[in-house]
């Protein structure tokens, strides 16, 4: 370590710098959560006070789980979001690895292609994409939902993906194939596992879009019983009167799975597995 | 009976030719090796013989039969890599028995054959631990332990030895020697280090721009090397090259002289500044300026005192002349 990092002040200054940017990151969470606690006047009166004795209320959760149905709501996009994270994972993954590793006409073209969306703002295709699931019958199933999102991460999945399976190294595929592994074998044995702190990078990155999505939910699934949460949750927002209480208490239950799907691909993100599998 | 043999086998990616015309046969129980400068093709043409990658025209036959479209697997052969390729989450015990599990073997069997080879190779320490955990050494021999599992007719080493240190390469050398000896198999083992070749070799085939430039026995190759390219290649220090008119020869032509044949003395047939001297103890190395730009090393047996600037003159016996012609071909 070299002596500029060592130095006491540098190490306050780095962690003052890091705690301050903590502290403003957190704040609007910590005061969505403090607030769905308290009684519709006490957030008024004073939105940063903890909730006391007097000011504690539970009217919020209680108006949640009264109006429609919470849990479906959160159902829908758990099954949404951990659905079509699987499929740009598998997809993506598979694509990344045909495309790093078979020589085939056409690869450099297709890596393009496939790249290509990156570029392109899915909800301008809205439209298109609404006549396409009306035509399909798809409209207000969450199928939809999965294949608009799995569309939308596709195309940076498998940019991510394919740059990290160009570093597996040959030899270890082609010792596989000596060894009598089928390509299949080879890409979920020998692969994925090497590249999972780029899967778990995708996952991150696609997964909180997906979940706090309004605009296709909206759009492609509004019935009552594919609603998501974040639509959901848009019932205590009316145009003249918002139901304070129950809006932040949905958003406080919406953080949690989010929370916890993070924390678990977040620990792939650090592991560092694969050191000496080759020198 | 032959283990294997290449047939017109060339090898292109797109338009770069990498392997032109090779035709080869590697007897049964042969050590072979592929020796050539990087990008000569040797490690292509181990690929091309593991089916890891197809050749584009010639065949391949291996056991006498021709097995350009059986996958590597069905081969019946083992290779060894540079990088050791081991699978990083299985332990020692894991990675020699995958093959094997793979092929539909019974456990009994695969715990018997792992036990020998982990005897062979005293790695009977270490078949519980991960790869990460091992030294380079150990890896490489745990790769080596894989081939040796899968009782292959046929090894493939390719530059097995290039990642380890020194005195490594030296143990593990003897170790490849012995291994050999005592298995009933052929091996190909691909090498640019030319020592390797000399020391572990029945045949040597010399590689260079994808074409065989010689094949024969270590000496033969040392004693009647094909050209000038191979001349230069075996041997260490280099062959010396006079171009043949300074020693009264016909001109345009070349005279190699192996600098172990050539002594420094007060008269000879060339002379010069001495401009650098190597003691190596058993034997001193004196390179001398002779006016053709690169200096003529003599190799000295014993200890000899020359100093770098004095004048000497270089002698050897005609008889260990070699000429090469305009082309670089012997003559």
């Amino acid at each position: 370590m070299n002596k500029a990092r060592r130095n006491p002040f540098n190490i306050a200054a780095m962690h003052g710098a890091l705690i301050l940017y903590t502290l403003i990151a957190l704040f609007p969470v910590f005061v969505i959560v403090i607030n769905s606690f308290k009684s519709r006047k006490a957030i008024f009166r004073e939105p940063l006070a903890l909730p006391d004795a007097e000011t504690f209320s539970m009217i919020g959760y209680q108006t949640v789980m009264k109006q429609g149905d919470f849990f479906l709501y959160f159902q829908n996009s758990m099954i949404v979001t951990v659905v079509s994270l699987f499929f740009i994972l598998l997809f993506g993954a598979m694509a990344a690895f045909a495309l790093s590793e078979y020589r085939f006409r056409g690869n450099t073209l297709m890596g393009l292609y496939l790249a290509l969306g990156i570029m392109i703002p899915i909800r301008i295709g809205t439209v298109a994409i609404l006549e396409m699931m009306v035509a399909t019958g798809l409209v207000n199933t969450l199928m939809a939902l999965i294949l608009v999102y799995t569309a939308q991460g596709l195309p940076l999945a498998v940019f991510i993906l394919s740059e990290f399976m160009r570093q597996v190294s040959d030899d270890l595929k082609n010792a596989g194939r000596i060894d009598g592994l089928s390509e299949y074998t080879i890409f979920f044995r020998l692969v994925l596992p090497l590249v999972r702190p780029a899967m778990a990078t995708v996952a991150v990155f696609n997964m909180i879009p997906i979940w706090n999505d309004l605009w296709f939910p909206l759009i492609l699934a509004p019935a009552e019983e594919t609603k998501t949460l974040t639509l959901g949750s848009q019932v205590f927002i009316g145009q003249f009167v918002t139901d304070w209480n129950a809006v932040l208490s949905a958003l406080s239950m919406a953080i949690l799975p989010v929370m916890v799907l993070y924390v678990i691909f977040s620990r792939q993100l650090i592991r560092g597995i694969t050191s000496g599998a080759v020198k | 009976m032959t283990a294997l043999k290449l047939s017109k086998v060339c090898k292109s990616f797109g338009p770069v030719e990498v392997l032109k015309n090779i035709d080869l046969t590697v007897e049964e129980n042969e050590f072979v090796v592929f020796v050539g400068p990087s990008g000569c093709g040797k490690s292509t043409l181990l690929r091309v013989i593991a089916g890891l990658e197809d050749a584009t025209s010639g065949t391949v036959e291996i056991d006498g039969e021709q097995v350009n479209t059986v996958p590597p697997a069905k081969r019946g052969l083992a290779m060894v890599f540079q990088s050791y390729a081991l699978y990083p989450h299985l332990t020692v015990r894991g990675n020699m028995a995958l093959g094997l599990k793979q092929a539909g073997h019974p456990k009994d069997e695969i715990s018997r054959r792992i036990s020998e080879a982990s005897r062979m190779l005293s790695l009977d320490d270490y078949l519980e631990r991960r790869p990460a955990e091992l030294s380079g050494g150990q890896r490489q021999r745990v790769a080596i332990g894989r081939a040796i599992v899968r009782n292959p007719k046929l090894f493939l080493f390719d530059e097995p030895l290039s990642n380890l240190d020194a005195a490594l390469r030296l143990n593990t050398r003897v170790e490849i020697a012995n291994l050999h000896r005592q298995i009933d198999a052929s091996m190909i083992y691909v090498t640019h280090d030319q020592t390797e070749a000399m020391t572990l070799a029945d045949k040597i085939v010399v590689l260079r721009d994808g074409r065989v430039e010689q094949i024969g026995s270590p000496m033969d190759l040392y004693n009647n090397p094909a050209n000038r390219f191979v001349a230069e290649f075996i041997g260490s220090p280099a062959m010396n090259f006079v171009p043949a008119d300074m020693i009264g020869g016909p001109k345009g032509t070349y005279f190699g002289i192996r600098p172990e044949y050539a002594t420094h003395s007060e008269t000879g047939a060339l002379s010069g500044t001495v401009v650098h001297v190597e003691n190596l103890g058993a034997d001193t190395n004196i390179m001398v300026d002779i006016g053709t730009g690169k200096p003529f090393t003599i190799r000295a047996f014993g200890q000899h005192r020359v100093e770098p600037g004095a004048q000497t003159g270089i002698a050897f016996d005609q008889a260990n002349v070699l000429a090469f012609g305009e082309d670089g071909q012997r003559l």
